[in-house]
């Protein structure tokens, strides 16, 4: 039995934490917003979420069994994370096959063209939808009234979102209090602001992520929507409205905060947040589209790669 | 709020299974392999041959140069050869093997437990007294003693003494076991201590974990000017020494410079309590406390042992090796060394044998680094361990050196932390051991 024993260098015990671990605990911060949407979108929320889950996770295990040909790792939980993500980022009466679609380009296109999980440079369900929004304008932009326990598909009666309301120059917007319980027109994870932060505190308390992204992209939105709120406030609404708005706090909790695609330093996290925030005004304010989280997110997403390069974390000793 | 070091840092379980029980005796074994290398440095030269009588505290190897230490006999008996033995590094290497014969000390070395407080030596005298008795950083580090007492040229000037009494290491318990049955010694010691470099200020850090440790010194440091106790915030790696440094005082040591630089002199508590040995007992240093733990051990205990003992024999001390071990560590499970058999002897910095079964042992299989960052944030030293392994992979020495790869104090708590149970350490111990080389290279 002596001659059994392990050598190994230090050191010798983990902490036991999982790349699933950690994918399970985003997915738990999304189940209140999946229940609003569910809520408001009824069937045509769990006909979206269940095809995007099933398709994401199909593409990537086909791609890895057949073209990769390695061990599937689909029970990392990475590829049911993205088509919860997808799903959330989509109107709740997309037909199944543009959905499939949106799938096949997220994971497919986003993810495995890079690598897999930890090699992809953009995030891939925000690519998928990218993909989705320019091949589909149409079809991505009508959204479904939302509509207690709503048993439509793709045959609800559709309206416009506060974003395409407030970009047509409109200023009879939602309540406050319907845009925090995410009673308003929008796609499945752009709901509830309670339910989104909800599942942000969730993410902090297991410390599966740092406060750093989320509260940098919603700072720099909140500043720069305000002082043009400021300078005109009859051509842009409150920071509050921005803030409940749209893919705002979906984006920067969920989406921005991507492992793979931010960086990695503190400093760096702030830095990179406040570009989405600020990319996102922009959009948003001077813009053609209604929404631009996605956009800003995608464009900071290429720019990680050289933050990291120029912002390193702050070394012992050093100024 | 309690302090702590700045940057990074983990907590792992404490598991400090020994903790609060006596220390024990452990038996005088037949036989002891004393190697001539238990500490940084050159190792010491033989001084006796195959057939000397010596006694218990005898010196059996000289110190060869400036940061070396001396070697003495831990039994009275008959030198039976002086050849290679395996040690911890897992290599052979010198050591001198004693079949013991009763147990007759030296007539220089008072076996009297009378406390001696007072100390009327100059500080170069107690300095002489530490290099003869052979001491070294008990924490594990084996450092010589003498070298870290002696001023380094230069105007940087020793303010403050502090006492490593954090021992962060889960499991370990050698430390406090030793505080709680010697305080009034390793106080001694410490003013001793104070007195060899020339400070009228000196602070124990102690984590917060051993509360019985604090109130005990919090009485005993009020018998001695300048000497105070600074509970701290349980974290590892608090016992690092610049980690440590940083919470008790608040500075940084910049990289590549020696603690004195910000005016701190670091000494571990055994340490502290060899000293007083040395200086007011004339005693070498020749047994430790070892703690002899593990999840499936049947007698976690604290031993006080004979240096050159096999560790097989604490094992059966603490209730025998467990039918299903994996794995025999040196020190503790963050930063000891897994021994490759029970019959290496315990050396100088042996603070601790942890037994593994084989399912601790095993190392979960890796997979691709996600990029979450959670070794960036747990680093103590404020690098990037991801990149370092990257470099290191790729054998891009330069990056590795830009990003400071020479820093890492191998406390592990990137490989801790990482959620693809990326062997980061491994890599980047590596990566350093090579950019060191080529910097001397360099230099040279």
């Amino acid at each position: 039995m002596e001659n059994k024993l392990v050598i190994s260098p230090s050191p010798h015990i983990h902490g036991g934490d999982s790349i699933q671990k950690n994918m399970y605990s985003v997915l738990i911060a999304l189940l209140p917003t999946s229940l609003i949407s569910l809520y408001y979108f009824g069937l045509g929320a769990l006909i979206v979420t269940v095809v995007s889950i099933t398709s994401c996770v199909t593409v990537e295990y086909l791609i890895q069994k057949f073209l990769m040909k390695k061990e599937p790792t689909i029970r990392d939980g990475s590829a049911i994370l993205t088509g919860v993500l997808l799903a959330f980022n989509l109107p709740s009466n997309l037909p199944v096959w543009i959905i499939i679609i949106g799938a096949l380009a997220a994971i497919g296109i986003g993810k495995m063209s890079f690598g897999g999980l930890g090699k992809n440079i953009f995030n891939p369900a925000l690519a998928g939808r990218v993909f989705l929004l320019i091949s589909f304008p149409a079809q991505m932009t009508t959204w479904p009234v939302p509509e207690p326990a709503s048993m439509h598909y793709t045959d609800g009666q559709t309206g416009a979102t506060v974003l395409s309301l407030i970009n047509e120059g409109v200023h009879d917007l939602p309540s406050y209090t319907d845009m925090l319980t995410g009673n308003m027109g929008g796609s499945l994870g752009e709901a509830s602001a309670i339910a989104l932060l909800l599942g942000f505190v969730y993410l902090l308390v297991r410390k599966t992520i740092t406060w750093h992204i989320p509260v940098a992209v919603i700072g720099a939105v909140a500043l720069f929507t305000g002082i043009m709120h400021g300078i005109d406030p009859y051509s842009y609404v409150n920071p509050f409205i921005h803030l409940l708005s749209g893919g705002l706090l979906l984006g920067a909790i969920f989406m921005a905060t991507d492992y793979t695609t931010s960086p990695m330093s503190k400093t760096g996290m702030l830095v990179y947040g406040a570009g989405i925030g600020i990319l996102t005004t922009i959009i948003r304010l001077f813009g053609s589209y209604p929404e631009g989280v996605s956009f800003a997110i995608l464009i900071m997403n290429a720019f990680t790669p050289l933050i990291n390069n120029y912002i390193k974390p702050k070394h012992f000793g050093g100024k | 709020m309690l302090r702590t070091f700045r940057i990074g840092g983990i907590h792992p379980p404490e598991s400090k299974l020994s903790a609060g029980k006596k220390i024990n005796r452990a038996d005088i074994p037949k036989q002891v392999i004393i190697p001539l290398a238990q500490h940084i440095g050159a190792p010491a030269q033989a001084v006796v041959k195959k057939g000397d009588a010596v006694k218990t505290g005898t010196l059996i190897g000289k110190a060869a140069g400036f940061v070396s230490a001396n070697i003495h006999s831990s039994v009275s008996g008959k030198v039976t050869k002086i050849d290679q033995a395996l040690d911890a590094s897992g290599y052979k290497h010198p050591a001198v093997f004693i079949d013991v014969e009763g147990d007759e000390w030296e007539e220089s070395i008072d076996r009297n437990g009378n406390l001696i407080k007072e100390c009327l030596l100059p500080p170069k005298e107690i300095i002489n007294k530490i290099t003869e008795a052979g001491i070294v950083g008990m924490g594990g580090a084996t450092f010589p003693t003498q070298v870290k007492l002696t001023p380094p040229p230069g105007n940087n000037k020793a303010e403050l003494l502090i006492i490593n009494a954090a021992e962060c290491e889960p499991y370990l318990t050698s430390d406090h076991s030793l505080m709680m049955e010697k305080g009034e010694e390793i106080t001694a010691g410490i003013s001793i201590l104070m007195k060899a470099v020339d400070v009228t200020r000196a602070v124990i850090g102690i984590e917060n974990n051993k509360p019985d440790a604090i109130a005990r010194f919090n009485s005993l440091v009020k018998g001695y000017a300048g000497i105070e106790v600074m509970p701290l915030k349980s974290r590892y790696p608090q016992g690092g020494e610049k980690q440590l440094i940083d919470a008790v005082v608040r500075r940084q040591v910049k990289s590549g410079s020696l603690p004195v630089s910000v005016g701190a002199v670091v000494q571990n508590t055994g340490t502290a309590f060899a000293v007083y040995e040395a200086v007011q007992k004339n005693k070498p240093l020749i047994e430790r406390v070892v703690t002899v733990t593990g999840k499936n051990m049947s007698n976690p205990s604290n031993l006080l042992v004979r240096i050159g003992t096999p560790i097989r024999n604490l094992i059966d001390a603490a209730g025998g090796l467990p039918e299903n071990t994996g794995k025999i560590i040196g020190g503790g499970p963050m930063m000891g060394k897994a021994l490759i058999s029970p019959d290496i002897p315990v050396a100088k910095g042996s603070s601790g044998i942890l037994i593994l079964s084989c399912e601790e042992a095993i190392h979960k299989p890796m997979y691709d680094c996600i990029r979450c960052a959670k070794c960036v944030n747990v680093c103590p030293m404020g690098l990037n361990p991801t990149l370092l392994m990257s470099a290191t992979d790729f054998q891009d020495w330069e990056l590795a050196e830009k990003n400071h790869i020479v820093d890492c104090i191998e406390c592990g708590s990137c490989s801790y932390t990482c959620p693809a149970n990326r062997v980061l350490l491994d890599y980047i111990r590596l990566g350093k051991g090579k950019v060191m080389g080529m910097i001397r290279a360099r230099k040279s």
